[in-house]
């Protein structure tokens, strides 16, 4: 019955001179192959220590962290960056692309850290960008695209190595709402398609889009359940 | 082979990020560019002066002694030459009838004067009286012609032996045997040319001479030299020594060198030429190695801060690509190349203003070309102090928390 992911009492403690801040205490949850789940909660509850923790840029301070069944809070540094290459695909709230260098470059960069050679890569990196839409945009540079076509760039940067799962940390937050909801029609999509998709946010109206919800407060889980679409999905169909 | 496509890729955006920062990146080579110009001038200007040495140095003999009033390198206080005595004929025949170890010997004085032939003129010439064993000593090869002899030499005859810069001068596509021409308006008949021999360091043309009967010189040209130079050609280089100390035990007799005082004459020989070039060499290796290595360490503190700077800049993409799956080697490594490649750029600069301005000292100074190996050690240099600058700046970026990194803005 493993999970692709597998949380055991997580605990991130930060330590600022004499004050303890615990930004996650406690937190287990597991997560199926192709759910769809929102992280949710209010600024500084802990939702972007979770996401960092899932998608091992960061490590717990105890606990443990099976991804695939294998255990993550034990892993080096490298084995954590070989993971975060292959297994994990991020957007960001603010895009992150690089800014010197243009579209189809930027999605090639996990390619290049997993060694795959410059053909091959190309090819790769120009079927994401067809995927999210931006065929005619592959040669711009982030500063000559719109935030919604960057946001399409970052997302194709996180599909490009087919990982495992895609983590979003509010990627709708620098876009507006029409821009955002495209986003979020996108993200749909891919779930649809087969991948697993964590998202973060703090509005309900975006975290609707998932199926599942998990709602944290001061760094431990609240609340988990289903979405009210998936509910009313549910319902529609039973009546 | 992974790493492969990761050095392409470092490569590639080094260069993205140097042309990003173009002036930055200028400035960041200064002292790189400084040092490279001075490793690559001073190891030309000695291959230059090694060059022309050895041209010299063959003109003058490996096996050759010359007396004369003083040394060639002396280091005494003036007072101690002042009053030399000239060496003259009397003690030349002298050393010339007991010296046994030579295998020949040769008297010559010289002093510069002016040439004519026709209207054409030639000043400061080097005129040298000298005997017909002078050809032998000195192993000279006649381009055309012939040395005097014996008789002509005593006898004082006005012929005389040209070197080329004069046949070049006067005769550029004429016999000149058999002309005659004015030294110190006296008319002599030409009767040889010597081959050509080239310049004593660059410095100075060796083939701007004339030879002339010693008696003749004595009689009618009376320079500034009155003091006769004696060239002895040793048996063999090894046994240089001994003829030496035979040379010096006649002379002090002669010239009635009380026991224990020093000598009041030289015995002169290239060994001490070369010393003092050996000299010369290392002094200018030395300060050109200070030059370099000082430049390049300001250099490469310049780099190091630059890439601090650069990694500061960059903490949100070293976030960013650590998320993507970079390892700490990966950054690591890109960082250095990108300083190696600014290094490099350094490097290359150096070389494209030194390599005219070796062509110019090879026009105007001495003859000489930039080694291939020079330019080879050059770039290796700058990629050297590229690693070594790059490197603390690289190590930090790559010990960068991911986390960190990417909230930084
Ligand atoms: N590096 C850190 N050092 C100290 N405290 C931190 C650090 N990172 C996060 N925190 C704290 O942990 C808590 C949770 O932060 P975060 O996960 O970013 O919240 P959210 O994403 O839900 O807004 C906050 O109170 C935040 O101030
Ligand atoms: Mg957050």
């Amino acid at each position: 019955m493993s999970s692709l992911i597998e949380l055991k009492d997580i605990v991130k403690l930060y330590i600022m001179g004499a004050e303890q801040l615990y930004a996650l205490n406690g937190v287990s949850l597991g997560i199926d192959r192709n759910e769809y789940v929102a992280i949710m909660g209010p600024s500084g509850s802990g939702k972007s220590t979770l996401m960092n923790i899932i998608g091992c840029l960061d490590t717990p301070t105890s606990g443990e962290y099976l991804l695939n069944g294998r255990n993550v809070s034990e892993m080096e540094d490298d084995e954590l960056a070989d993971i975060r290459n292959k297994e994990i695909g991020f957007v960001f709230q603010t895009f992150n692309l690089l800014p010197r260098i243009n579209a189809l470059y930027n999605v090639e960069l996990p390619l290049i850290y997993s060694g795959i050679p410059k053909s091959k890569r190309i090819e790769m990196a120009e079927q994401a960008l067809v995927s999210v839409g931006l065929a005619d945009r592959m040669l711009h540079k982030p500063n000559e695209l719109s935030g919604g076509q960057r946001q399409r760039v970052a997302i194709a940067r996180a599909l490009v190595n087919n990982p495992s799962i895609i983590l979003a940390d509010e990627p709708t937050g620098n876009l507006d709402t029409k821009t955002g909801d495209e986003i979020m029609m996108l993200l749909s999509d891919l779930h649809e398609k087969g991948n697993t998709i964590i998202l973060v946010t703090h509005e309900e109206d975006i975290a609707n889009h998932a199926d599942r919800i998990i709602k944290i407060r001061d760094g431990v889980i609240d609340e988990d359940c289903a979405s009210v679409k998936s509910v009313k999905s549910s319902t529609g169909t039973s009546e | 082979m992974s790493r492969f496509s990761e050095i392409i890729e470092s490569i590639s955006f080094a260069y993205k990020s140097i042309v990003a920062n173009k002036l930055r990146s200028l400035l960041a080579t200064l002292g790189i560019v400084i040092g490279i110009s001075a490793v690559t001038l001073m190891q030309t200007a000695i291959e230059g002066i090694n060059r022309a040495f050895e041209s010299s140095i063959s003109s003058i003999g490996a096996d050759l002694l010359y007396v004369q009033k003083f040394e060639w390198f002396g280091n005494e206080d003036w007072s101690v030459y002042r009053n030399r005595k000239d060496i003259d004929f009397r003690q030349f025949n002298f050393l010339k009838k007991n010296l046994q170890s030579a295998v020949g010997m040769s008297a010559s004085i010289g002093s510069p004067q002016t040439l004519k032939y026709r209207d054409l003129m030639l000043q400061n010439v080097l005129v040298y009286g000298t005997d017909a064993e002078y050809q032998f000593v000195t192993g000279s090869n006649m381009e055309s012609g012939r040395f005097f002899t014996t008789r002509e030499a005593t006898g004082g005859y006005p012929v005389c032996v040209i070197g080329m810069d004069i046949k070049e001068a006067f005769f550029p596509n004429s016999d000149p045997l058999e002309k005659n021409i004015k030294i110190a308006n006296q008319t002599y008949r030409i009767i040889g040319v010597l081959e050509k021999q080239g310049s004593m360091l660059g410095l100075f043309s060796l083939d701007n001479q004339v030879l002339i009967p010693i008696e003749r010189y004595i009689q009618y040209i009376s320079g500034w030299n009155t003091s006769l130079s004696i060239t002895v050609k040793a048996a063999n280089v090894d046994k240089l020594e001994e003829t030496k100390d035979e040379i010096i035990s006649i002379m002090r007799k002669v010239r009635k060198v009380p026991y224990g005082e020093r000598n009041d004459f030289g015995v002169n020989q290239q060994e001490l030429f070369k010393s003092t070039y050996d000299q010369l060499t290392s002094l200018i290796k030395i300060i050109g190695t200070l030059i370099t290595l000082m430049a390049l360490i300001v250099g490469s503190i310049g780099i190091a801060n630059i890439m601090f700077v650069s990694v500061k800049e960059r903490t949100k993409e070293i976030g960013v690509r650590k998320a993507l799956g970079a390892k700490r080697s990966s950054i690591l490594m890109q960082f250095l190349i990108e300083s190696s490649v600014v290094c490099l750029l350094g490097g290359f600069i150096g070389l494209l203003i030194s390599f005219p301005v070796s062509l110019i000292i090879d026009a105007l100074v001495l003859p000489t070309v930039m080694p291939i190996w020079v330019i080879v050690l050059a770039l290796f240099i700058s990629l050297l102090f590229g690693v070594l600058a790059g490197f603390f700046p690289a190590l930090k970026a790559s010990k960068l928390d991911p986390v960190d990194s990417l909230r930084y803005e």
